[in-house]
């Protein structure tokens, strides 16, 4: 069996599931936010009645962040909503915003906070919980029927995934990170090729990533249609886990003669600088194509891109020089935003080489423009802007504006185009 | 509550790739569908996210939809978890999406909800239909028929979800095979 297939063999009770069996899996953590936790929670009263109780306190974790910085009043009452039910039952996990526990984005969150472990099962009410696959768990977003559903059971429905193997090896060269490498995956499956799937990474180039940049891998495996994301812990796995938890967790790992549906065999050191063209991730071009493509924005941030590692790449490229466009930067959680003081290179922390490049003053973590949000939300377009994003989406309307036209790309590259105005090969600065 | 199994009227016709953010655009997501209300704002903002080239999804005076049939081509519903989806279709009063394949979670959080039937026809109908075409879907013959001229077109069988589409949503289903009580 692959790993998918291991963990949701345990997680079911049985001894063998195939690609195609729909088993009863337990939830080894559940995981929702500001958008659509309120939801879930009305249908948990629904369904289970007003008095019902949670499956497992411990392994619930609502962490708010799409609509924070705003004056939605919506957007208000849906985190005094999260408010209300945390003390109702009395869960121990919420980072509630405006106080000294908030975190911001929840995937990039979870891993840090030690809720992510090997071996486990995680279901989220966001599609992008497939990030959590990189440290090994299997990990998948579902809707807030599903999560009402395990808010009172612990149990999920799940079709058990076919596995795509995709072998990444040689040395990544210098100027590609793990984004250059899933826009490259997505741009040749295309964004229905991994539909129902499970895409499992492997290869001397994963196992020299970050963990960061292993969830960057994970995180747009939906963006491919994927099921899943996921990559076999390693050492790596284990220190970054063991570092932020005590609990026991059971790693799990393909059998060497695993069947998949399909792999894919790359050469990371041959791979150049790619980038994903409105308005779909799996438009690819390589991005010394489109050296012809003015800029009005650079957007650095989300998930996908506004992790730490995510701000020393592009600090790398901006030291000791000057942004062209008006270039945004919302570090993902707090975490993150202290990294940004906290990280020095050449003897200057991350946050004064922005400043001195003279980016926008950098917004505090959360989602942000990444996905439009209210009229109010910080980076979110308005017009006609062409904006070179660290995201993972670039479909119409997006980021606001159905006007505005959003290209997908590393750090790197985000950088690079940020000081010239047009997209820009991180080579060519 | 069963579903209705024949569902007659005109269509709205799409393209492939109709991803989340068009099916609800993210601003709207501050509604709350288990609020009656919000979820009846839901319908009126469902398809909201579409270029002005198309014509208005839910253009009744009510806030519902004229149309109670999506045609779709490839990946329908791609992109975000975000229920609101599926629910905006069904608030606005469509019943069925016809597409040629969809997005996994998009499907899922159809048939789990009982809001659209979400239908895979086996070939591609978005040159076969117009908007404003009548159409009649018949879900136990997995057939849509183009009622100018009568042509019939073939839908795929529903395959191991059909039991939760029968029994209206993974909550009725689940009650029905003793998984949860009544
Ligand atoms: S950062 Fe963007 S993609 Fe990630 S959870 Fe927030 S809205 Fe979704």
């Amino acid at each position: 069996m692959t790993i998918t297939e291991k963990i949701l063999a345990r997680e079911s009770g049985a001894k063998l599931v195939s690609p195609g069996d729909n088993i009863w899996a337990k939830c080894g953590m559940l995981l929702t936010h500001d958008v659509c936790g309120p939801g879930t929670i009305g249908i948990f009263h629904r369904e289970f009645g007003k008095d019902a109780k949670v499956f497992d306190r411990e392994k619930i974790v609502i962490l708010p962040d799409h609509y924070i910085y705003t004056a939605d009043e919506k957007a208000h009452r849906n985190v005094d909503t999260l408010r209300a039910f945390v003390k109702e039952q009395g869960l121990p996990y919420f980072y509630d915003p405006g106080t000294a526990s908030y975190c911001g984005v929840c995937h990039v969150a979870l891993p840090e906070l030690g809720h992510v472990r090997p071996g486990e099962t995680i279901f989220g009410t966001d599609s992008h919980t497939c990030t959590h696959g990189a440290l090994g768990a299997f990990a998948t977003g579902i809707g807030n029927t599903d999560a009402g559903f395990i808010m009172g059971t612990g149990k999920l429905l799940v079709k058990v995934p076919t596995t795509l193997r995709f072998v990444l090896d040689g040395e990544l060269p210098s100027y590609l990170s793990a984004k250059d490498l899933i826009l490259h995956i997505i741009g040749d499956i295309g964004v229905d090729g991994a539909t129902y799937c499970a895409m499992e990474f492997t290869g001397s180039a994963i196992d020299a990533l970050s963990i960061e940049e292993r969830c960057t891998i994970c995180n747009m495996a939906v963006e491919a249609g994927a099921k899943n994301g996921i990559i076999a812990p390693d050492q790596k796995t284990f220190d970054y886990v063991r570092a932020r938890t005590a609990k026991p967790f059971e790693p799990l790992y393909s059998d060497p003669d695993a069947k998949v549906a399909a792999e894919y065999r790359y050469d990371v050191s041959k791979l150049e600088p790619v980038v994903a063209k409105p308005h779909l991730p799996d438009n690819k071009a390589l991005a010394r194509d489109c050296r012809g493509v003015k800029i009005d924005q650079v957007y650095i941030g989300s998930c996908t891109g506004g992790k730490l590692e995510d701000f020393v790449m592009a600090a790398k490229i901006m030291k000791g020089r000057k942004v062209a466009v008006r270039t945004l930067l919302v570090p993902a959680t707090r975490q993150v935003e202290q990294g940004l003081a906290d990280t020095q290179i050449g003897g200057q922390s991350l946050r004064a080489i922005f400043e001195a490049a003279g980016v926008e003053p950098i917004a505090p973590p959360s989602c942000a423009a990444c996905l439009g949000g209210p009229v109010d939300t910080f980076g979110r377009t308005h017009g006609h802007e062409v904006v070179v994003s660290t995201t993972n989406r670039n479909f119409i309307g997006r980021m606001g504006s159905k006007d505005s036209q959003v290209y997908l790309a590393s750090p790197y590259t985000a950088a690079a185009s940020a000081l010239t105005g047009h997209i820009t090969d991180p080579r060519d600065v | 509550m069963p579903k209705e199994t024949l569902i007659r009227g005109p269509v709205y016709v799409l393209e492939d790739n109709i991803d989340t953010d068009l099916l609800i655009p993210a601003c709207y997501l501050n509604l709350v569908p288990t609020i009656p209300e919000e979820y009846r704002k839901l319908g009126s903002y469902a398809l909201a996210g579409l270029p002005e080239t198309f014509p208005k999804f839910a253009s009744n005076a009510d806030g519902t939809t004229p149309y109670p049939i999506v045609i779709g081509g490839r990946n329908f519903g791609c992109g975000s978890s975000r229920e609101h989806a599926p629910i905006a279709l069904g608030a606005a009063g469509a019943k069925a999406v016809v597409a040629q394949s969809y997005a996994r979670i998009f499907f899922r959080n159809s048939v789990a909800t009982g809001e659209v039937f979400p239908l895979e026809s086996e070939t591609r109908l978005c040159g076969e239909f117009k908007t404003g075409d009548l159409a009649e879907v018949d879900i136990p013959k997995n057939t849509i028929t183009r009622l100018a001229d009568g042509k019939v077109f073939a839908l795929k069988p529903v395959g191991a979800v059909a039991p939760v589409i029968a029994a209206g949503g993974m909550f009725a289903y689940a009650r029905e095979i003793g998984m949860i009580k009544r």
